[in-house]
């Protein structure tokens, strides 16, 4: 739930999603649910060269059990917010 | 075991609870390993770190299937998301 919620917070920001098949997707961050799903708009592909079927995809949902990795520019993260709701859901797991 | 119970430490990922805010080691499927400050956490061990250094172990093979000597590639992502799935380990770095 932490971190679906921590995604949230990221909507509307520009996110680079790597995909376990080693293609990586820039795009604007429209959705998440809870399994991490992702739907990304306005995409461009890192290396288009090696993947150019994907040149005319301008909008996609990405399968969250697909991603390897998000990478996303550390402004757009509160890190002490961050740390403080991990402890919390921490100690709520516990109870 | 009192011990353990009096500093919190009751189960495994408590020991990661330990390293929010630190700088942690990740070793990850495909022969991958970042090490980057840890800022959340959950139960199914996908992580948020900052300053990422992502090292990829590679070894080439020549034409006739022979094996040269490994070699990295580091990376660095200032913040990152990682999925749990690829998760093998997590454990504090000291520097």
């Amino acid at each position: 739930m932490l971190i679906f919620s921590f995604f949230k917070t990221l909507t509307d920001q520009v996110i680079t999603v790597e995909l376990k098949n080693d293609l990586s997707i820039t795009g604007t961050l429209k959705s998440v649910d809870q399994f991490l799903n992702i739907r990304l708009d306005g995409i461009s592909v890192e290396d288009p060269e090696r993947h150019p079927h994907m040149l005319a995809v301008k909008n996609c949902f990405i399968r969250g059990s697909v991603v390897r990795y998000v990478r996303m520019a550390a402004k757009s993260v509160d890190t002490t917010l961050l740390e403080d709701a991990t402890r919390r859901e921490a100690k709520e797991a516990k109870k | 075991m009192d011990d353990a119970a009096n500093s919190g430490i009751s189960e495994p990922l408590d020991l990661v609870k330990l390293s929010l805010g630190e700088r942690v080691f990740i070793k990850l499927r495909g022969d991958r390993t970042v090490t980057g400050v840890l800022h959340a956490y959950d139960a199914h061990m996908n992580v948020v770190l900052s300053q990422v250094e992502e090292t990829i172990h590679l070894v080439d093979v020549t034409e006739d299937g022979n094996p040269l000597p490994p070699r990295v590639e580091r990376r660095n992502v200032e913040m990152l998301f990682v999925r749990g799935d690829g998760v093998i380990l997590i454990s504090p770095t000291q520097q």
